[in-house]
């Protein structure tokens, strides 16, 4: 994973440096390109999970762009909008990601979806307490964070 | 076409900019509005950052945009956390219509300890 990011990152470079061009888009192509080689050459072993795992970055970054775009237009409507349509509550959601990197990154992405907040997890890491603005069911709230970011963080994380 | 993107762009990081500016003087409660300002400010940051990378068009400009909003994804959420925890512990009300609560009687002020949700009171 971290050799065939540092060789894809490595033919990058020497694209960028025979090519002479040293712009974003020019970068952005060798990357993509090396990558394509890369995966070429290492179809016939059988270490593919870096193959596996960007693809799954790729799709991650979108579903967050996607989730993002969706409660912030959500909230916006609920700003300009007089009535107040909030039904806001603190909410402890059972965890399944152990380690410290899987907590914290959950906890960051939870916090940068509008609408709900991290406020603090227990002290035996089994539960993250996050205050929402719209929990008009307790369950499918619960549901929607682990079968979406978690269950997303985690595929790639593990 | 590359006009209309950065115009695009601007504009909309602005509203959303403005949008948590006017959230911040509706919302009845202290969480929700730390909840609305930090990530209604990083989405609009992130926009107006991207117009501008892309007014530029210059590398050194591109990473510069690439590494600022990494650095805003990564910090402004531990920054709301931090707030929102110290705000609870402080005591801090909910607003009157918050529906469920289920961090309350769990922090032992003694011990600084935090419990988790029991099952049974969940399901």
């Amino acid at each position: 994973m971290k050799n065939l990011f540092l060789a894809n990152l490595l033919l990058t470079f020497i694209w960028v440096a025979l090519t002479g061009k040293f712009n974003f888009t020019n970068f952005l192509f060798g990357l993509i390109l090396s990558y394509g080689i890369l995966w070429i050459l290492t179809r016939s072993m059988n270490n593919v999970s870096y193959f596996k795992r960007v693809p799954q970055i790729i799709s991650f970054i979108f579903f967050f762009l996607k989730e993002l775009i969706k409660a912030n237009i959500e909230v916006a409507y609920d700003v300009i909008t007089p009535t107040n349509y909030m039904d806001p509550g603190i909410v402890g959601i059972p965890l399944d990601a152990k380690t410290d990197l899987e907590i914290t990154l959950l906890a960051n992405f939870i916090t940068l979806t509008p609408g709900t907040l991290s406020l603090d997890i227990s002290t035996d890491r089994k539960t993250l307490y996050v205050h929402g603005m719209y929990i008009r069911d307790k369950s499918t709230f619960i549901n929607d964070i682990k079968s979406g970011f978690e269950r997303r963080l985690l595929e790639i994380l593990r | 076409m590359n006009d209309i993107l950065i115009i695009g762009f601007a504009t909309l990081g602005a509203i959303f900019i403005l949008l948590a500016g006017i959230g911040l003087l509706k919302m009845p409660d202290f969480y929700m509005r730390v909840s609305i300002s930090t990530k209604a400010i990083t989405l609009g940051t992130g926009l107006i950052l991207i117009a501008a990378a892309l007014a530029f068009q210059d590398f050194s400009i591109t990473s510069r945009v690439i590494a600022i909003i990494l650095f805003i994804i990564l910090t402004a959420p531990v920054a709301a956390h931090m707030i929102g925890k110290a705000a609870y512990f402080t005591g801090i009300k909910l607003w009157k219509n918050t529906s469920v609560n289920d961090l309350s009687k769990k922090y032992d002020k003694k011990r600084h300890t935090l419990d988790s949700v029991d099952n049974d009171a969940s399901n």
